[in-house]
């Protein structure tokens, strides 16, 4: 092994065999239900167990069937809605907290915090039980229209992507030496042209893993989405369980073959990011 | 000898009433630019919380509204019911059954990739971000084909000899998606406080005459607690409230407290016993993250 | 140069570059600055010295506008500066960190201040080439600062301030991340860069050596005061207290009472013909330093120098000198004997006479 010089503490003999073994054993564990899916959405059966040969035919169907595509339009548009108000207003508010001292910063710090440790269910139920109950007050907003359903989808899930952009620019500026914004204040810059020329660059792969990491979790949700969803604006994920629960289908293998893409695309594009943006080796913004 | 002509004077010198006053305007600003999302999460998080947390002790009307008056503790006491207790239970087995069994799985695999050279160990890092971030949904989903009567595992049982497995909507099918959900969660801290260890000092440890197991328990085990903690609560606290694998790999059974408390809302129509039971299910959360800040955690 | 020193014989106002007032900042409780007077004249390089956490930092920052006096006047070229931020200052700041934007190449560094202050681009290719040169960087100037030696990250910092022609370049220990070997050569370049370009230089350091060798003048701070405003000479040949003498070199300091003004006595009971200011009574100390006193075998003193008698405690050979502890009964003094000029070696436990003369010796007061 070239590059470690941990001759006597790296794991020799039985120990060395035993962790390789486990960890390909692990690996194995996380990849294999997924590429067994991915073989399934190409299998020309309709029953599980056997295999009938190659096919496209299910992705043809998913591509034809009305009410997947809507699906997807549903979750593609409160996927990109919520995500760009969640990027504004979870970047303000990492800069309010890092860059500030203000009185309630603590609570905003605390109230930051609440969506991310809080269980979906819990986090459903609340805006379940709020959106039944201030329906009429919303509906009499501007702008707002909540029997279209999208509403409801793009506001709750702003309500906790909020949060996790927060978090990841928030890592982000405690990383930055703050002097470079106050050598650009020396060099005669305000506060816009500081943000706009030194801050907002510096931090820009901040924003795109937390844009990137709202996206997918937008994408993902299912439960918070099936509480406030209205009839006619099912997000595919919503719509995927619900097919999920009454049983396993060619149809389904080939949806989900379809998101798993997507997501893994999605990662693809922000490690390539994060790789052009930063010093090689370090993806660890990517976790959350 | 006039060699500058003093220029206008602009500004008066600095009182102290001046200089609170520049610190004033720079924390109104920090204040301007916090404020959007504090309103935004006092809007449509901290107020629904609230009406939560007013339901709890709200009546349950003969039609099944929940009516916002006669403040009432029932709705709790109705939690010490045995269909509760034995529904959390069961709930609370399953959380540390999949904090433990992601534990033992997990641990083994950070250390291995820690001490990785850098290539392989970002490469590995990557395989594991990968189920990370993908859709959750669908990677239950995948499970539910492989544990299906005629899935992949029942056909490899058959193939030896074991005969017909079963495990689709049993709790093992549920461990098995619980932990295949939140492994990842597992091992990406314990990898962050493995790895940050100063390997010297195992070193210093066998040059003490310490074997290698010895100076493992001794120097490696105790420095990783930090990671093995911050995984733990990662794994348990979502599992404990765990809804959409349960439901999709342990059947409609109304078994965990995550799929218990939908119930209550969407069929039972009991709005009082729901929101009670989500308020302690979310207490139960807030105090083993606030336990973990406590301890020092930083890793969340 | 004689309207400079005019100047500061006067303290006058209109000459000064720099000028600060009663400025005191107040972090929380901690006082970072106390009540500080302090005057910059034009065109000088003047340090500002002290270990860390002296306030020599603050003082820096308040004069560039990054953080406010708790109260006091700051002028800038006879300005108040009052609260005015550090973009509407006349000033610039080569930083510890040299805070280059790293993601932005050389060029748009040091064009950064030239962009925003709306400087015609042509005007402003011509200036930030010209700043290139001056520091010597050509043919670095697509590079990023990541792609850059420490020196040359220094260099763009300094280019990056001294293309906006400030009337001030304050300097918070620009070289202090650098190797010895690179900090001399920087440290002469500095200093002729400065002649070159005559702008008043404001510099902080905590090492001694870097401000004697390039300032003009030197302000030694100490817990948020100025204690010595001094040329390089006179703060080293007369320190004015017993932590200046101490912080700048080696000092011998022999405990003291003034007797009447200009006469000292040594708590041996030796009386010092030596200039005093302070009133009859005061406990102070007789700073020597170790170089200055010569060291003998017993016999007659040299005519006015002053004698000690004492034994040889420990003789230490550091090259260009030996460096000999002497104990003289109630104090043990440190002598520097250079090998320059052949002497005669000592030995552990030799009985010698030490002397030196009273204009190497200077009154230093106790430190509050």
């Amino acid at each position: 092994m070239k590059g470690v010089a941990r001759s006597t503490t790296a794991p020799t003999g039985a120990a060395r065999w035993w962790l390789t073994a486990h960890a390909s054993l692990v690996y194995l564990f996380f990849y294999a239900p997924i590429v067994v899916l991915v073989l399934y959405s190409f299998n020309d059966s309709r029953i599980i167990g056997g295999w009938d040969g190659f096919t496209f035919r299910w992705y043809g169907e998913f591509a034809e069937n009305r009410s997947v595509r809507d699906a997807l339009a549903v979750s593609f548009r409160v996927a990109l809605l919520s995500t760009a108000i969640s990027v504004v207003l979870g970047t303000l508010s990492a800069l309010s907290i890092e860059r500030f001292r203000w009185r309630g910063r603590r609570l905003l710090d605390g109230v930051l915090y609440l969506p991310i440790i809080i269980p979906d269910v819990t986090m459903a139920v609340m805006l379940l039980v709020f959106f039944s109950e201030a329906a009429d007050i919303i509906d009499r907003l501007p702008f707002i229209d909540l029997s279209s359903g999208l509403e409801t989808l793009v506001i709750s899930h702003v309500a906790f992507n909020i949060s996790f952009v927060s978090v990841v620019v928030r890592a982000r500026l405690a990383n930055l030496d703050p002097s470079a914004e106050e050598a650009a204040a020396d060099l005669y810059a305000n506060r816009w042209q500081t943000f706009r020329r030194v801050t907002l660059p510096q931090i820009m792969p901040g924003v795109i893993g937390g844009a990137l990491l709202a996206i997918t979790l937008s994408l993902d949700d299912v439960v918070v989405s099936s509480f406030v969803q209205a009839i006619g604006s099912t997000p595919l994920p919503v719509f995927v369980f619900g097919l999920v629960r009454r049983g396993v289908s060619p149809l389904i293998n080939a949806v989900s073959v379809f998101m798993l893409a997507a997501s893994t695309g999605l990662v693809l594009v922000s490690l390539l990011v994060q790789r052009i943006r930063s010093s090689p080796g370090e993806p660890k913004e990517l976790i959350p | 000898m006039t060699v500058i002509d003093p220029p206008a004077q602009v500004d008066p010198p600095v009182s102290p009433e001046l200089e609170t006053g520049a610190r004033r305007a720079a924390s109104r600003r920090g204040f301007l630019l916090g404020l959007p999302a504090l309103l935004y999460l006092t809007v449509f998080f901290m107020v629904p919380l609230g009406i939560v947390v007013a339901y709890s002790f709200a009546t349950r009307s003969r039609t099944g509204r929940t009516e916002l008056r006669d403040w009432n503790l029932d709705a709790y006491a109705r939690l010490g019911d045995d269909v509760v207790r034995t529904i959390a239970v069961r709930s609370l087995w399953i959380a540390l059954a999949t904090t433990l069994i992601s534990l033992v799985l997990a641990y083994p695999l950070a250390y291995y990739m820690s001490t990785r050279t850098p290539t392989v160990r970002n490469i590995l890092l990557v395989g594991v971000m990968l189920p990370f971030w993908s859709n959750f949904l669908v990677r239950t989903y995948a499970w539910r084909v492989l544990l299906d009567s005629d899935g992949l595992v029942s056909q490899a049982t058959q193939a030896v000899g074991i005969g017909e497995t079963r495990l689709l909507f049993t709790p093992t099918a549920v461990l098995i998606g619980l932990v295949y959900r939140y492994l990842p969660f597992m091992v990406l801290p314990l990898y962050a406080a493995i790895e940050r260890i100063d390997w010297s000092l195992v070193e210093a440890a066998r040059d003490l005459h310490a074997s290698a197991w010895t100076a493992f328990r001794r120097v490696v085990w105790p420095l990783s607690l930090p990671g093995v903690i911050a995984g733990s609560i990662l794994v348990f606290v979502p599992s404990f409230g765990a809804y959409v694998t349960p439901a999709i790999l342990g059947g409609n059974k109304e078994g965990l407290l995550g799929s218990f408390i939908v119930s209550q809302f969407l069929s039972a129509r009991n709005g009082p016993v729901g929101a009670s039971l989500s308020v302690v299910v979310l207490s139960v959360m807030l105090v083993a993250t606030l336990w973990y800040f406590r301890s020092g955690g930083r890793n969340l | 140069m004689t309207v400079l020193a005019d100047a500061v014989a006067r303290g006058s106002g209109t000459l000064d570059a720099v000028q600060l007032s009663g400025v005191t900042k107040r972090f929380d409780d901690v006082v970072a600055v106390d009540a500080m007077d302090l005057h910059v004249c034009q065109g000088e390089f003047f340090s500002l010295l002290g270990p860390s956490g002296c306030g020599k930092t603050t003082t820096l920052r308040m004069i560039a506008g990054l953080e406010f006096p708790t109260q006091g006047s700051l002028r800038i070229h006879g300005v108040e500066m009052g609260l005015l931020p550090p973009n509407k200052r006349p000033v610039n700041t080569v930083f510890q960190s040299y805070a280059l934007f790293p993601h932005m190449d050389v060029e748009t560094n040091i064009g950064f201040g030239l962009q925003m202050r709306k400087v015609p681009k042509e005007e402003r290719r011509r200036r930030v080439r010209q700043a290139i040169e001056l520091v010597r960087l050509e043919g670095l100037d697509r590079r990023k600062p990541a792609q850059l030696s420490g020196g040359q990250q220094q260099r763009v910092a300094l280019a990056r301030a001294l293309v906006n022609e400030p009337k001030v370049l304050l300097l918070d220990e620009p070289l202090g991340a650098l190797d010895l070997q690179l900090r001399q050569n920087m440290q002469n370049e500095l200093k002729s860069l400065q002649r070159e370009v005559g702008i008043t230089f404001v510099y902080v350091t905590h090492d001694q050596e870097e401000a004697l060798t390039m300032s003009d003048r030197i302000g030694v701070m100490r817990d948020g005061r100025l204690l010595q405003v001094a040329g390089p000479e006179e703060l080293y040949e007369r320190p004015a207290t017993r932590f200046v003498a101490d912080f700048i070199g080696r000092s011998n300091i022999l405990p003291g009472t003034v007797a009447s003004p200009g006469r000292v006595v040594l708590s041996n009971g030796d009386r010092l013909d030596l200039p005093t200011t302070q009133e009859a009574g005061t406990a102070v100390g007789v700073a020597v330093r170790p170089e200055r006193i010569r060291i003998g075998r017993p016999g007659t003193a040299p005519a006015g120098r002053h004698r000690l008698d004492g034994k040889v405690a420990r003789a230490t050979y550091v090259g260009n000198a030996v460096v000999y502890a002497v104990n003289v009964d109630w104090i043990e003094l440190e002598v520097r004997a250079s090998n320059d000029a052949p002497h005669d070696r000592h030995d552990v436990g030799d009985h010698v006479m030490v002397t030196f003369a009273s204009e190497h010796a200077s009154v230093v007061e106790d430190d509050v």
